[in-house]
């Protein structure tokens, strides 16, 4: 039944030139990659992946449009609706994962880097952003593993895309699962290296959303629900999709290019 | 073994179950999906002229009344429409259209481009009761319901199901006038005008403050309407709102309906709700000793 409340803002922070994250009390449980919908009232309600588990809860959001650009201005103390937790999770499968963030993606492979170190899993991280001061939760993937980064300006670490670094890693050592969140065309170019090489991997997807809860058909990929079925896909699920890394809907359902 | 087939003016089914409109429905693969699911048809999302956005968010609450929504008519558009429709088609489902415009002329236009993408037949969205200025005011005005009717079946050769609005004083004289206006059967009812507070924002949850309800708590508010439409006109009457299980859709079937419509029971029972409906009602009808569906219909009102 229904899992709405809503909760005062703790604390903003500033991640980086484009990100904030929110954190907030919630009761509710909550598994790496699992999202909410978080209600900014008088703006939107949009769904946001769990950055922080644990008691204090966070979301740390990409600052894109409208809504959250106001949502930016929010204080400590201002409040916002939330339910969920919703979709399903991240698994740790195998003892050596490699997980590829990309961008704002980093949010909820964080949640994942955390639990599954944590869990006793050998975590290799391979973070990449647009530039150095827009890469993501970096101090934080450090405290779990290893940590390579990748800029398209090239301002820190590798320069180029996160799928090849990716590349590069699975090439020097051997991973039991490759996890990922970030861009559609990203995550394609590296669900089809796991492919290539063989390698267990789990994608995160993003759609636009207004139920959150299996109904209204506006977050569909082919036949599957991100909401309900996702957002995490297997390779095998994904080869299954026509519209993966190709097409994604607006708000009116029409299909456009990913 | 119970006969579970039914019809509706001509279009067959093979259980009385159908995809409720604004669920799912978006697209083709996801109709595809519902109905090898195991519902008997599905109706599509309520398609216009022109894609449409929608409302804002929120657009949907859970309730303990049930689901209260203002999604505001969101759709891609008739002609983008066609790829959906066919993917579903493709899939063997039956498809019947839903369709909305601003007037009759656009209601028969998108009900002719939707009768080309091969559906099986076209309800009429005349009763979204929180779009503003489309349906909601053609419900509440029974010459209108029989004037868009009458423009939709002159430009389609498909049987025309207008479905109908609760919100308003008597919905079977609305029925009378759909079937004036040559329909080939109703659809009863749309979601109750409703809404739904926060007090610690004080204000309403929806982005249009008011919205529809449907879900549990319209079931008798539609098992009503059903039974005084079925009193009122001799064409067949799908009955919707509330249906979770076998023995509320025979509520509605024993109140008149020929099928049922489901949608909301989905979130708690997912789409195996569709074979759990079917299931259910085979067992109830075998044990009243009824040999099929089409036995069962109307028995309520001797």
């Amino acid at each position: 039944m229904p899992k709405f409340e809503v909760v005062p803002i703790l604390e903003l922070v500033r991640e980086t030139p484009t990100t904030m994250t929110y954190r907030f009390r919630g009761d509710f449980g909550g598994q790496p990659g699992q999202f909410l919908m978080v209600w900014i009232p008088r703006y939107d309600e949009l769904p946001m992946a769990l950055s922080y588990l644990g008691a204090v809860k966070g979301i740390t959001v990409h600052d894109y449009g409208d809504a959250t650009h106001a949502f930016a201005t929010f204080s400590a103390g201002d409040r916002i609706g939330i339910r969920g937790p919703y979709g399903n999770a991240f698994r740790l499968e195998g003892e050596k994962i490699l997980a590829v963030g990309g961008g704002s993606g980093m949010a909820s492979m964080i949640a994942a880097i955390e639990a599954f170190a944590q869990q006793g899993a050998q975590v290799v991280t391979a973070a990449g952003a647009k530039t150095a001061a827009e890469l993501l939760f970096v101090e934080r993937a450090n405290a779990s593993g290893e940590v390579h980064i990748a800029t398209d300006d090239g301002s820190r670490g590798f320069a180029g895309f996160a799928p090849a670094l990716a590349e590069k890693l699975v090439d020097r050592e051997k991973f039991d699962q490759i996890l990922t969140c970030g861009p559609e065309r990203m995550m394609k170019a590296v669900v089809d290296l796991a492919k290539a090489r063989r390698i267990p991997i789990q994608a995160s997807l993003e759609r636009y959303m207004k139920c959150g809860i299996g109904i209204c058909d506006a977050c569909s990929v082919d036949d599957r629900l991100i909401c309900l079925d996702g957002p995490i896909f297997t390779a095998d699920q994904l080869d299954g999709f026509e519209e993966f890394g190709k097409f994604r809907r607006d708000k009116s359902g029409r299909r456009i290019p990913a | 073994m119970v006969d579970l087939r039914t019809e509706i003016a001509g279009v067959q089914l093979r259980n009385p179950t159908m995809l409720a409109s604004g669920f799912l429905d978006e697209t083709g693969g996801s109709m595809a999906r519902v109905y090898k699911a195991g519902a008997g048809a599905v109706v599509t999302k309520s398609i216009g002229p022109q894609p449409r956005e929608g409302y804002p968010n929120p657009t949907i609450v859970e309730l303990d009344a049930g689901l209260l929504n203002a999604v505001g008519l969101p759709n891609p558009g008739i002609v983008e429409y066609e790829h959906e429709v066919k993917r579903a088609r493709k899939a063997g489902a039956v498809v019947i259209g839903s369709v909305f415009g601003k007037d009759a002329g656009e209601y028969a236009s998108v009900a002719a481009k939707m009768a080309s993408y091969s559906v099986q037949a076209i309800e009429l969205n005349l009763s979204c009761p929180h779009a503003k200025g489309l349906g909601t005011e053609i419900a509440q005005d029974e010459a209108a319901v029989r004037d868009f009717t009458r423009a939709v079946k002159d430009a389609v050769s498909l049987p025309v199901f207008p479905k109908l609005s609760p919100n308003v004083q008597d919905i079977a004289s609305f029925a009378v006038a759909a079937e004036e206006g040559g329909a080939d059967g109703i659809v009863a009812i749309n979601t109750v005008k409703a809404m739904a507070i926060v007090p610690e924002l004080k204000m309403p949850f929806l982005a249009n403050k008011f919205g529809g309800l449907s879900g549990p708590a319209i079931r008798p508010i539609g098992v009503r309407a059903v039974y005084d439409i079925c009193e009122k006109v001799h064409i067949p009457v799908v009955g919707v709102g509330g249906v979770g299980s076998g023995r509320d859709a025979l509520e509605y079937i024993m109140a008149g309906a020929c099928a049922v419509q489901v949608g909301t029971a989905i979130i708690p029972k997912g789409l195996a709700v569709f074979e759990e409906i079917t299931k259910e009602m085979a067992s109830l009808l075998e044990e009243a000793g009824f040999g099929s569906v089409s036995e069962a219909i109307g028995v309520a009102h001797a």
